[in-house]
């Protein structure tokens, strides 16, 4: 259905030009959580990226206006918001579709998240084409919903789930990678870069091998979207999943994007309004992808804003992102290896913004608590990764996460607070 | 135990009242929590272990002379001291002064408020153990005392 050009949502181009080069000041600018204080008047120094991203301006006035001007229904009515709201949510679905540069909008699954997503193909493409005695291949990385996900479809099938170790760098051992996939594989299901260690794998060659031993490949890219570009046709995914709230975009969106013809062969997961054809008791016909899976009124104005934040990035511009990212990285690991005891877990060769670490015996929740005393906002606990914690023989990390609006003042202020931490408990 | 458990809240309450900022709260919290005697290995079971705690935490309880005396432990510091300060206040006292003795100390103090929420939640957690245990107990001795005197008559 052709919907009319709305100049009050339809104001900007859908991608936009980039502004310039990188300016860490500016992009500080446009994030208004950056100038809270916290406990009385410590500025916040936000460490805490790979658990979510903050939001810039932009994102939180789409939103607001969304809900000001245009809310509706999607997909339903003829009345002017309406179609407003539809053009509005699919405008953003074609904003995913480029972010990813897939072939086309159809290949694009508005989910709740990235959990969401991978449970999607797990009960749905798992529950539809696994066997009993079939391999599914994850790595001692993953995070929980890549393992929990398919241990449930697991149960339901009879396959078997494998694992992929990594060494003590938390770099997968990418022979015993090899080793393990076989004609049983039929499912490799691994992430892009580790939440918890940092570790970029090297997803081109995962998904190269997984083909050629007749496996899909599933890619978790969580932790990857906020920090490179991403190509799911040059990675040549089957799937690739993401979180909207993690690359800017509010909580409770995220994206499965598949490959039409494996969409296509999916049966739907979940029931109810807007992925149905026609209804009767006689029998059901279901909508064509992507709304197969997109049943019950979906996060609309989460769809939106994750447009929104997907237009901010490709204005900042990933070359630039990326580059402050690197030297951020670097600055940050080597300030934090001044710190005497401190224990880097996660040193891969290739590596994005994440500093798990311990320092001595000193428990990370109490380095988290003191270090948020002095605004400096980290996480602590094993961020859904047990596995990868058991691999090094602990429970817990504290875990500092950048983003490309930290600098290095941020950095600053993490390891003197650090530091003051090590001091009140040694 | 000389101390009542109003007395035992109190002196908390005024422990704290010394000093002027956080830090020293902290510190003196992270002291309590170095000074605070470990329990025995045996109790570090998952029986034992208090669920809802982000750090790990052991509590164990022993009825004495109609008396719940705790044992607990956390494998972080912050929380021994918190851990010190509950078993100030409820340990040694009988079920019916547990059960009945809201924690007003921790609002008192406003460590609440200066916790993160999964250690506030965690500081709950350990409170509503400490009463279930006390509940628990009181309710083993009324059943025994019931039993008891049916027994006699």
């Amino acid at each position: 259905m052709p919907i009319a050009h709305d100049p009050r949502i339809d104001g900007k181009p859908a991608t936009e030009p980039a502004r310039g080069p990188f300016d860490v000041e500016r992009v500080r600018a446009d994030f208004p959580t950056l100038r809270e204080t916290v406990h009385g008047d410590k500025p916040l120094a936000y460490l805490d990226n790979a658990a979510t991203s903050l939001k810039p301006q932009c994102v939180i006035d789409t939103l607001n206006d969304f809900y000001t001007h245009d809310n509706s229904n999607v997909h339903r009515g003829v009345h002017t918001l309406s179609q407003r709201a539809t053009f509005a949510f699919e405008r953003a679905r074609g904003k995913v579709k480029n972010l990813l540069n897939a072939e086309s909008e159809k290949e694009i699954v508005f989910t709740r998240g990235a959990t969401e997503a991978l449970n999607l193909v797990a009960q749905s493409y798992g529950g539809t084409f696994l066997k009993p005695g079939d391999e599914i291949l994850v790595s001692e990385m993953e995070h929980h919903a890549n393992i929990v996900s398919w241990q449930l479809i697991q149960e339901r099938t009879g396959a078997v789930l494998r694992v992929v170790p990594m060494d003590d760098t938390g770099e997968l051992r990418m022979d015993e990678f090899h080793r393990l996939l076989g004609e049983r594989t039929k499912i490799v299901s691994i992430v892009h870069i580790s939440n918890a260690l940092g570790t970029v794998n090297p997803i081109g060659e995962i998904v190269a091998a997984a083909h050629a031993a007749g496996a899909i490949a599933v890619v978790d890219g969580a932790q990857s979207v906020p920090h490179a570009r991403i190509d799911v046709r040059a990675m040549d995914a089957d799937f690739f999943v993401f979180s909207g709230h993690k690359v800017l975009g509010p909580t409770g969106i995220g994206v499965l994007y598949g490959k039409r013809e494996l969409l296509e062969s999916m049966p739907p997961w979940q029931g109810g309004g807007d992925m149905i054809d026609r209804v009767a008791f006689d029998g059901t016909t279901f909508n064509v992808i992507p709304h197969k899976f997109e049943a019950g009124t979906p996060h609309i104005a989460g769809a939106i804003g994750l447009g929104a934040a997907i237009d901010y990035l490709t204005r900042t511009g990933f070359d630039g992102i990326e580059e402050h990212e690197a030297k951020l990285l670097a600055y940050a690991t080597e300030r934090l290896l001044e710190v005497e005891g401190a224990r880097i877990f996660g040193t891969a060769g290739k590596k994005a913004g994440v500093l798990s670490f311990n320092v001595g015996d000193l428990h990370p929740h109490d380095l988290g608590s003191i270090m948020d005393m002095e605004g400096v906002a980290t996480r602590v606990g094993h961020h859904c990764a047990q596995p990868a914690m058991r691999h090094f023989g602990i429970s817990a990390t504290c875990r500092a996460s950048l983003a490309f609006y930290n600098d290095e003042g941020d950095i600053d202020r993490f390891i003197a607070a650090l530091n003051k931490a090590v001091r009140m408990l040694k | 135990m000389t101390q009542t458990i109003a007395e035992a809240q109190k002196e908390i309450v005024e422990e704290f009242a010394f000093f002027d900022d956080w830090e020293q709260r902290f510190e003196h919290l992270i002291d309590l929590g170095k000074s605070h005697l470990d329990i025995p290995d045996e109790y570090k079971t998952e029986a034992y272990r208090v669920r809802g705690c982000q750090s790990t935490v052991w509590l164990h309880p022993e009825l004495k002379d109609g008396r719940v005396v705790f044992q607990a432990t956390s494998d972080a510091m912050i929380v021994r001291g918190l851990i010190a300060l509950l078993l100030k206040v409820y340990s040694g006292r009988t079920p019916e002064e547990i059960a009945s003795t809201p924690p007003k100390f921790v609002d008192e103090l406003g460590l609440n408020e200066h916790l993160t929420q999964g250690r506030a939640n965690g500081l709950a957690s350990m409170i509503e153990q400490i009463k279930l245990y006390a509940v628990a107990f009181g309710q083993l001795e009324k059943s025994h005392f019931g039993n008891g005197k049916e027994q006699g008559t």
